[in-house]
């Protein structure tokens, strides 16, 4: 353990691998002393098992109706109570996390690597190109993103593939930003000046030397916008435009629980609970990230 | 010397607006192509999917479809700028008319939360900064998180459940109780502003506990953004050298914080609090759909379920306008108020 502990914490790493080791350790240490942040990372976690293993975790199978058994109250048998269609609420809470993670994931992949994309060529290359590309940012930034995400959906039709879609088309702006404002900083500095006057092409500078300087202040945006996706794809769930019936996800579940609101308040109230609570997770978490990562 | 402050005050102004234009005109041509790549007929829905051929082909040409893009683009340009949004298949009325119908009730929910958002906010980011790690700052990082984390229509739900059906203190869905509902003639569609008009107090009093509730929903997110922005601009404000003066000047301690800090802290404030209204009107989309409230958000929702593509685009268009006047309009006033800016 020492000589792991050692290794970590050497003034001289003998490696490049040793070196990423050791700053991650360090930056393990910072977040580590951030009790909230450890509570966000926690949650997400929790996330992450709880989908993993869903099957194993749900008490029922989250499909299966039961009419004899409909909006019953939580009880020992189903935690949650259940809903319209005498559908286990828990049950469907939990197998909703795979939702939100598919959701979360499909609009992160999409939206990061565009957004640093059209950053990076905007700050790297400058001029007409910054400008037009910018413009483009603008645009996209100066719509309402909710109403946009609508309207595309509008033309996609509903269904979750869409809404991740609609979601990516009006997240990835800000991204653009962040990338542009990290390229700015670094553009002029001696290190990419030395890899170009060792005849490295425009493509190979910004690709391995300037991306990668983008991407922590990146990694802090995205955590922090993870709770606004969840929330996002909620909304358009709830609107009926996210994931479709029988999908268990929690938006469209709190939709459904709407018009017994106020006699079986358990439909509504527990997958409200849950967007929540994964939501303060990730909030806590990007919080912490980024006092870690954007020592800037 | 003047003279060449307001050329560039004037130049600066010009770029801003051509800015707006090009924003503005890119916004359109957003709602444009999603009309383009529409999977519904343009042609069908006028005529009617058993038309004959030679009816259909009139209507494609009076509807300009057999023109080149750009040609076509253009005459939408006109149209909207005409204010013609086309009609809306719901309502049948022409889209523009519905907007106007539904948009103050929308403006008084939105107006109402950042109004919430300012006087909670603005206080609770002051002794936020004013108070590091202590109670008040606790509360403010609460709220924050909070704010950030609710999903507002799941909030709306369980405001109804607590204090209208459990605690009976606030009014239900809907703008106003069915008994009132057509006695106020409307004169500004501001529905309390109109009761007071009228007279009618006991509307009034009505109307404000169905607005109550929806606008402290919206008042809470407004508070939670505000609120986080006070406290880092005030933190960043209390730094500065003119505040250690004003203390060294033996000024009370309220008077540095609230007179000269927080008056400097406004300039970057005043910007936060027009995004965030812009923010609510934005909000308003699911809290509206919650509450029954037959505003703006709640046009485009039913439009969009019904699949009625104007009355979508030119809700969407008519918010996005919204929008890019509220980023213009705090640009300029934030280069009024604030002399370094200009």
């Amino acid at each position: 353990m020492s000589g792991l502990y050692a290794y970590l914490t050497s003034e001289a790493p003998a490696s490049r691998g040793q070196a990423r080791l050791a700053q991650a350790y360090r930056r393990w240490l910072a977040l580590k002393a951030n009790p909230l942040a450890l509570a966000g990372l926690a949650i997400v976690v929790m996330l992450l098992l709880v989908a993993a293993f869903a099957p194993l975790i749900a008490t029922h199978d989250p499909l299966a109706q039961n009419l004899d058994g409909r909006l019953l109250p939580p009880s020992a048998k189903n935690w949650f109570g259940t809903d319209a269609l005498g559908r286990d609420i828990f049950s469907r809470i939990v197998h909703g996390t795979r939702v939100t993670l598919v959701i979360v994931l499909l609009v992160v992949i999409s939206v990061g690597p565009i957004g640093l994309l059209i950053g990076t060529v905007a700050g790297y290359f400058g001029g007409w190109t910054d400008r037009v590309l910018m413009r483009i940012t603008d645009i996209f930034l100066a719509f309402p993103r909710l109403v946009l995400a609508l309207a595309f959906v509008a033309v996609l039709g509903p269904g979750i593939e869409n809404a991740c879609i609609a979601i990516a088309l009006t997240a990835w702006p800000p991204y653009a930003r962040v990338a542009r404002a990290e390229t700015l900083v670094v553009r002029n500095s001696d290190y990419i000046a030395a890899v170009r006057l060792q005849g490295a092409s425009n493509a190979r500078i910004v690709l391995k030397h300037i991306m990668p300087v983008c991407i922590p202040s990146l990694i802090v945006r995205t955590t922090l916008d993870m709770a606004g996706i969840i929330l996002t794809a909620a909304g358009l769930g709830f609107l009926g435009l996210g994931a479709q019936p029988p999908l268990p996800e929690w938006g469209a579940m709190i939709a459904n629980g709407r018009e017994y609101i106020f006699d079986q308040w358990w439909v509504a109230t527990f997958p409200g609970l849950a967007i929540c609570l994964v939501a303060l997770g990730f909030n806590l978490l990007g919080d912490g990230l980024r006092d870690v990562l954007d020592a800037r | 010397m003047a003279d060449r402050r307001a050329f560039s005050l004037a130049r600066s102004f010009g770029r801003e607006i051509t800015t707006v234009v090009v924003t503005f005109l890119g916004l359109l041509a957003v709602t444009f192509f999603i009309a383009r790549v529409m999977p519904v007929d343009p042609v069908l829905a006028v005529v009617g999917d058993r038309a004959p051929a030679d009816v259909y082909e009139r209507a494609r040409l009076e509807l300009g479809l057999d023109k080149p893009l750009l040609v076509q683009f253009w005459i939408y340009l006109q149209k909207v700028f005409s204010g013609d949004f086309g009609k809306s298949v719901l309502t049948s009325n022409p889209v523009l008319v519905d907007i106007k119908r539904v948009f103050p009730a929308t403006l008084e929910l939105a107006t109402l939360g950042t109004l919430i958002g300012i006087t909670l906010g603005i206080p609770l980011g002051v002794l936020a900064a004013t108070r590091q790690g202590r109670w008040p700052d606790h509360v403010a990082r609460f709220i924050g998180l909070f704010g950030y984390s609710v999903p507002i229509f799941w909030l709306g739900l369980m405001g109804l459940l607590l204090f209208y059906a459990k605690l009976g203190w606030v009014s239900g869905p809907g703008r106003i109780g069915v008994s009132y509902q057509d006695f106020i003639e409307p004169i500004t569609g501001v529905l309390l502003i109109d009761c007071a008009l009228n007279g009618d107090w006991d509307a009034f009093r009505n109307a404000a506990s169905h607005l109550i509730l929806p606008s402290a929903c919206l008042g809470l997110f407004s508070t939670a953004y505000i609120s986080r922005m006070t406290r880092s601009f005030m933190i960043q404000e209390l730094q500065q050298q003119y505040i250690t003066t004003a203390r060294v000047k033996g000024m009370s301690e309220a008077r540095v914080i609230w007179r000269h800090g927080l008056r400097n802290a406004m300039v970057p404030l005043l910007t936060v609090i027009a995004l965030s209204y812009a923010n609510l009107l934005e909000g308003s989309v699911l809290t509206e759909t919650v509450f029954a409230w037959p505003g703006l958000g709640r046009y485009i929702t039913n439009s969009l379920l019904s699949a009625d593509m104007n009355a979508v685009l030119g809700g969407t268009i008519v918010v996005g306008a919204i929008f890019v006047g509220i980023n213009l309009l705090t640009d300029l006033m934030g280069r009024l108020l604030d002399p370094r800016a200009r």
